[in-house]
């Protein structure tokens, strides 16, 4: 133990010179472990600066770790089995090689133990290397299985290691997220997979069950970020990629098997959704469920009471879960009751401002796209709709206008809407019923489109002109509004900015004198430059 | 067979004797072409056919040509005339000897002549010799000859022109005729046409003669009223006299290609002015308000763009014509030595500034007084020479228009003593400035000056630069554009804002905007994309933006200044309003500043639109998210607010009063537009001051809103929200007067609007017409032509038509040419038999008659 004093002298020196020198020195020591068990004390410098404060040195002392004990791993020098205590080692019937064996397993659990404390560590490098050298000690574990296989079931595969891993990367209290990004590319090994997702699932209920049902933002992101960056295989045919190769027994290992894949990862995410969640979550959640996490489940109907209680919650939630909704309905044979009616409802002004009215539009246009529905529905929308446009930006109203003119073109006896020759002449109140919540009573039938007429004097020379199309019969095809369903504002001004050559530039032709001068200046009415 | 040809050849004969109308009249000759139908207007010209006559024709062109040829056939030697033009029927036998005549000539000359180096021939000009008309002058021919030569030439006329007796006129018919029907020998025809030649200088002499008789009998006349004019005006006429002949064409000649005087416009009266500035404005307007309707723009747009509403004809028409016109002035011709001399701050005066501004530019008043001197001068001198003043002033335009941009220094300072206080402090400035390279160098140039100042230093460097000028000045002043704008830009920018300085810039800008609208586009284009990019780029990453800093404000009112903002579609305008309505949706308001920014951009918007009256739903967002916030109670709304306001949240009380006091001391004022970017209040009471002038600045708007949209059908659902804010949330609250009578005139104006509206129908079409009855008549040009494919199958149609019918041609004649041949060696062998059998039958009859003879001898003998 004398040297390790010494050591510990010695570090408290420069840091510069303690690091590099550290460096220089803990390779050379790993080198003399390995070489002869005499020097085996030495292991204590290395753990010694693995706690040190200087960032560089505990790198170097994690690479010496993970060169030692992998090397150690390698050569079966570490105690296999049930791990008797310290002092029972030395006081039981060992022989010298057993002891040594212990001593090392002792110095290697402790490391291991250090190294998951690293996990939560200011400094972003030791985070990574340590868990880059944890996941090489499980990789050693995997080959070289310290426990026996005799009552195993778990196919030699350092199962504890892994847990103890996940459960340090989901701190409740900082967010893990560059950390679990780095931790993405271990998850390519299928195995490896399997047990992160069965540990998150056992991680989950154990802090979740502790919080009770409370919400803990920060350790629900970094379970979310762990579990979003799962990417599952298609095929069981992909499941090639494993860290720890059984020799005997492969094909029964529930790791190499894909539908056990998908029952943990199914039960990982019912297992998280099961308790409440921040609304932000909700809206992650939602916006990858469709395509990330439904089509990996074994039963993705289990889905369905998150997404319905989702889409009880109303605004952009709602909006969200109707994509998951529709897939359910769509591939699954769900059978959503009142679901016109609820998505009538969604629709509101904030529809047009948020952030997923793209997704939302698309939706909607698939949702009505059936030829089935009902003419009061159709209706219904196409008035609710445009009674909305009157609050929309152009944006919106390039996506909109086409849109009630789908609903009018799918549902020919829709055009009352735009066209009611028989009511031409007597002059009568808009009818329709905005509080209504049940298109079936909200008459919109019996009323017009005026809010159109009125967006033909819209500013925007494109939207005027979108909303002109009414004052004519329309066209038989329908327009694809999915090219404008994503335009920006700034796209729509590059059209006028962009424009390749203007032949004349209109200009105003009332001298410009003053400032805040000239006809038609409000500005200046109620402003002064100052 | 073989009567057959003689009979046609009888035929020919016969038929050659007689004319064609005897033919035709001929029913057996005739042979009539049935139609199988009658085509009304259809003329056919092959209903009648001459069978006989077009097979005889086609016999004789046969014997002419094939049977030649049969008849050359396996000879090899041929005659070849070789004359010029003996095969070439065209040519008429006359020019034929005529070329030929020519042709001889020239041969035997060029052999002859060769060596004769002096002894050529005589070179004539118009039939007369050029030696003689060197040697002798024309007066001493006209008096020594005259007499002669008319004789002669009368003399020579008369016999061959009607003068001669009835035989000569005869014998010249006979000859014609014979000449008509026979053709002449070479010899009569060298005769006729020497004699020809020679007539016609004899003609051409007498001619001259009588000329030259005529003027001497009109000097003669010309003298005896000379010697009356010489009593008159004897000093005139020696002056009149002086100048020689070819003097005075020199002079006509001269006068021919000098400049004219051009008339000039006439001067318009005050009221004819006014009338066209009048009729001018409504062009444009007119012009505008098509635009709005997003009709197309015509060509002819472009050329109004250079005149300013109120024209100032200062210099910036870019391409006049440089020609000067004559002019005279003081009796001279002024050739544009003396100019007029302009100053360049001439144009300001013109532009009606107010009458603050030209206080503060004494020069300006002092140029004005210059050229009211000038002007009076040279109404002065030309007073003299009277019924030129239009001229003058015209000129005087001219040169105004060209001399303008050139900077004068020297008048300007040799007046220095009328108002020397002002001159002083504008001495430092200099009259020409070069355009600024660089923003850097338009910053230092204007740095240091007072507003007014740094206006007229641009307005300087536009002049000094004016593209007239110079090549590159274009492209300077368009950059010396884009320098302002940014400079516009920094001035908002600095703390405190110099927005004075922006305001006297404003003119200049508007200027060169007048001068360069696609520069301007430009620059205006490149300064908007940016902020929407930029907006665009914040609102990726956040989901919100701060509003426009006070720079862009200015900007898009800079827009709205110099660009017509009613357009269906600008370049400029749209993407502006767009920015707008982008800034309006996009940023959240959080403190009183937003607010401010906001209410800014509003107005902007509402001037935007005020005049096309086009519905900017995001204004009207704004304006209820306004009025929301200044709602205490927010419990039941009873309508929905749009982002970026919230119903309930940290900044939705913004406008909510701290103390209902402050409400009886405030009285409305105008907001600084700084209050935008920083805005310092300490205490509640001016916080609610500001509060409520922004509330009264709202509700302002929202009526003027209220009067834009009233025509919309959907006006009641627009205002609705506004409607139950106004009468059910803020009137309970406590608000000054004007608020209050402003919320209810609003409430008011909502209410009045008529709720009911007809259903919507599309629109009108024209009814699709009655199928007619009546034939519709094409006009056929191409008769037989084939219709109905494109072209190109029209044409190869056409043409595989064309080949089928020649061929088919072709094959008949190929084929009667080999009848025709056959007939004419069976001809041949015909004549050939029967000649053989003539001497087979004569040499049998003489053997007979032998015989004959020897058995009658031998019957004497016996």
């Amino acid at each position: 133990m004398a040297p390790a004093k010494k050591r510990n002298v010695s570090s408290v020196k420069t840091a510069e010179k303690s690091a590099k020198k550290a460096k220089v020195d803990l390779s050379k020591t790993v080198e003399r472990i390995l070489e002869s068990r005499k020097h085996a004390n030495d292991v204590f410098d290395i753990l010694e600066s693995l706690q040190a404060e200087q960032e560089k040195e505990v790198i170097g002392a994690v690479a010496a770790c993970s060169e030692l004990f992998c090397a150690l791993l390698e050569r079966k020098e570490l105690f296999l089995g049930k791990l008797p205590g310290e002092e029972d080692a030395l006081s039981g019937g060992y022989s010298a090689e057993d002891k040594y064996r212990i001593f090392m397993r002792h110095r290697y659990t402790s490391c291991v133990e250090i190294l998951l404390e690293h996990l939560s560590h200011e400094q972003y490098d030791i985070k990574e290397s340590a868990m880059c050298c944890l996941m090489k000690f499980a990789a050693g574990e995997g080959r070289h299985p310290l426990e026996d296989l005799d009552w195993s079931e778990h196919y030699s595969f350092p199962r504890e290691l892994i847990q103890a891993l996940v459960d340090n990367l989901l701190s409740k209290a900082t967010d893990n997220s560059l950390l679990i990004s780095r931790f993405q590319e271990f998850l390519e090994m299928e195995d490896v997979r399997y047990y992160v997702m069965s540990s998150i699932r056992d991680n989950v209920g154990k802090v979740m069950d502790k919080s009770k049902g409370a919400v803990v933002p920060v350790y629900q992101n970094n379970v979310f970020t762990l579990m979003s960056s799962i990417s599952m295989p298609n095929q069981e045919s992909e499941l090639t990629n494993f860290m720890v190769k059984q020799e005997a027994k492969h094909e029964d290992w529930k790791a190499a098997k894909l539908h056990e894949h998908k029952r943990v990862f199914e039960r990982m995410w019912l297992g998280f959704l099961k308790y409440k969640l921040p609304n932000s979550m909700y809206k992650k959640v939602l916006v990858i469920l469709h395509d990330s996490i439904l089509p990996y489940m074994s039963k993705p109907t289990l889905m369905i009471d998150f997404l319905t209680a989702a889409y009880e919650i109303g605004g952009a939630i709602s909006l969200l879960a109707l994509n998951g909704l529709f897939v359910l309905i769509h591939q699954h044979n769900l059978d959503y009751p009142d679901f016109y009616k609820k998505l009538y409802n969604l629709l509101e002004p904030s529809v047009f401002h948020v952030k997923y009215r793209a997704r939302f539009f698309h939706l909607a246009n698939v949702f009505l796209s059936s030829s089935h529905l009902p003419v009061y529905l159709v209706a219904a929308f196409a008035k609710r709709l445009a009674r909305l446009a009157l609050t929309a930006p152009p944006t919106a109203l390039l996506v909109v206008l086409p849109f009630i003119y789908n609903l009018i073109r799918r549902h020919p006896s829709c055009r009352v809407l735009i066209h009611k020759p028989s009511a031409e002449d007597e002059p009568f109140e808009d009818p329709y019923l905005t509080d209504e919540e049940d298109p079936a009573q909200c008459r919109a039938l019996e009323s017009s489109l005026w809010e159109i007429k009125s967006l033909q004097k819209h500013y925007h020379p494109d939207v005027a002109k979108a909303a002109l199309l009414i004052n004519t019969p329309l066209s038989e095809q329908e327009d694809d509004i999915s090219e404008t369903l994503e335009v920006t504002t700034y796209e729509l001004m590059e059209k006028d900015l962009k424009q390749p050559e203007i032949k004349s530039v209109p200009l105003e032709f009332e001298t410009a004198t003053r400032l805040l001068k000239g006809r038609g200046d409000v500005l200046g009415q109620h402003f002064c430059l100052a | 067979m073989g009567k057959a040809p003689k009979k046609r050849s009888l035929a020919d004969k016969v038929r050659k004797t007689k004319t064609s109308s005897e033919i035709k009249n001929n029913p057996f000759e005739v042979k009539i072409n049935r139609k199988k139908f009658d085509v009304l207007g259809r003329k056919s010209k092959h209903d009648v056919g001459l069978p006989g006559v077009s097979r005889s024709k086609a016999v004789n062109k046969r014997k002419e040509t094939l049977l030649k040829e049969y008849k050359q056939k396996n000879r090899c030697s041929k005659f070849i005339d070789r004359r010029f033009g003996e095969y070439d029927t065209k040519m008429a036998p006359e020019d034929k000897i005529l070329q030929r005549f020519t042709m001889e000539r020239q041969r035997v000359h060029e052999k002859k002549d060769v060596y004769n180096l002096n002894e050529e021939e005589e070179l004539t000009h118009y039939g007369q010799s050029l030696a003689e008309m060197e040697k002798f002058n024309d007066v001493v021919n006209s008096d020594d000859e005259s007499e002669e030569k008319g004789l002669l030439s009368a003399e020579l006329t008369a016999s061959h022109f009607g003068g001669g007796g009835g035989l000569l006129r005869k014998k010249a018919l006979g000859e014609e005729e014979e000449g008509g029907q026979r053709a002449k020998s070479r010899q009569e025809l060298i005769e006729e046409l020497i004699q020809k030649s020679k007539q016609e200088k004899r003609e051409r002499q007498v001619q001259r003669e009588e000329a030259q008789e005529l003027t001497e009998k009109l000097d003669q006349d010309w003298k005896n009223i000379q010697s009356l004019m010489v009593k008159k005006t004897p000093k005139a006429d020696k002056q009149e006299e002086k100048p020689k002949l070819e003097e005075y064409d020199m002079m006509v000649r001269e006068l021919g290609f000098e400049m004219k005087a051009q008339p000039s416009e006439k001067m318009k009266t005050p009221e004819e002015l006014a009338k066209e500035e009048r009729e001018k404005l409504q062009k444009l307007e007119a012009d505008r308000l098509r635009r709005m309707m997003g009709e197309e723009v015509v060509e002819g747009a472009q050329s109004q763009i250079h005149f300013s509403a109120d024209d100032l004809n200062d210099g910036f028409i870019l391409d006049k014509h440089d020609k000067k016109t004559l002019a005279y002035q003081d009796g001279k011709w002024n050739m544009g030595e003396e100019e007029e001399e302009e100053d360049e701050a001439e144009d300001e005066e013109g532009e009606g500034e107010s009458s603050e501004e030209q206080e503060s530019d004494a020069e300006e008043d002092e140029v004005e007084e210059e050229e009211e001197e000038e002007e009076e001068e040279e109404e002065e001198g030309s007073g003299e020479d009277d019924g030129h003043s239009d001229l003058e002033s015209e000129q005087e335009s001219e040169n105004e228009e060209e001399e303008e941009a050139s900077p004068k220094p020297k008048k300007t300072l040799s007046k220095e003593e009328v108002k020397a206080q002002q001159e002083a402090a504008k001495a430092e400035l200099p009259y020409t400035f070069a355009a600024p390279e660089s923003y850097n160098d338009l910053k230092d140039m204007l740095r240091g000056h007072t507003s007014d100042n740094q206006r007229l230093i641009v307005a300087r460097t536009q002049k000094s630069n004016h593209p007239s000028l110079a090549v590159g000045n274009k492209l300077k002043l368009q950059k010396l554009f884009g320098f302002l704008l940014e400079y516009i830009g920094e001035l908002a920018t600095r703390s405190p804002p110099e927005l004075s300085t922006i305001d006297k810039l404003i003119p200049e800008v508007y200027a060169l905007c007048q001068m360069f609208p696609d520069a301007a586009c430009k620059a205006m284009q490149s300064i908007l994309g940016d902020a929407a990019h930029s907006m665009e780029e914040t609102l990726e990453v956040k989901g919100h933006a701060a509003f426009p800093t006070l720079d862009m404000l200015i900007y898009l009112k800079v827009t709205a200044l110099l660009f017509p903002t009613s357009d269906f579609r600008h370049p400029v305008t749209t993407p502006a309003l767009l920015f707008i309505s982008q800034a309006l949706t996009k940023c959240p308001v959080r403190s009183l500043q937003d607010l401010t920014s906001g209410l800014v951009l509003c107005s902007l918007g509402v001037e935007y639109v005020s005049f096309s009256k086009r519905f900017l739903p995001e204004l009207i967002n704004f304006l209820v998210g306004t009025l929301h916030l200044a709602v205490q109670d927010k419990a039941s709304l009873g309508y929905i607010v749009v982002p970026p306001f919230r119903a309930s949240g940290k900044y939705s009380d913004l406008l909510v009063l701290s103390s209902s006091e402050s409400c009886r001391s405030w009285s409305k004022k105008s907001l600084p537009l700084s209050a935008t970017q920083q805005l310092d209040l300490e205490n509640d009471p001016d916080r609610d001051t500001h509060r409520l002038t922004c509330l009264s600045t709202c509700l302002d708007l929202v009526k003027r809103c209220c009067l834009l949209y009233k025509d919309l059908p959907s006006f009641t659902h627009i205002f609705q929200p506004i409607r139950t804010l106004l009468s059910k949330h803020l009137s309970t609250q406590t608000l000054p007067e004007p608020l209050q009578e402003l919320s209810s005139e609003i409430v008011e104006a909502i209410s009045s609007t008529p709720v009911t509206q007809s259903a919507l129908v599309f629109d009108k079409r024209k009814p699709i017409p009655l199928k007619l009855l009546t034939p519709k008549i094409v006009e056929v040009l191409d008769y037989g032509k084939k219709r109905g494919s494109t072209r190109e199958e029209r044409e190869k149609e056409r043409l595989k038509h064309k080949y089928k019918r020649e061929f088919k041609g072709a094959l008949r004649e190929i084929r009667k040419d080999s009848r025709f041949l056959a007939r004419e060696k069976l001809n041949e062998v015909m004549n050939r038999d029967a000649e053989r059998k003539r001497k087979v039958k004569e040499l049998m009859g003489s053997l007979a008659t032998q015989e004959g003879e020897w058995k009658s001898l031998k019957r004497k003998k016996k």
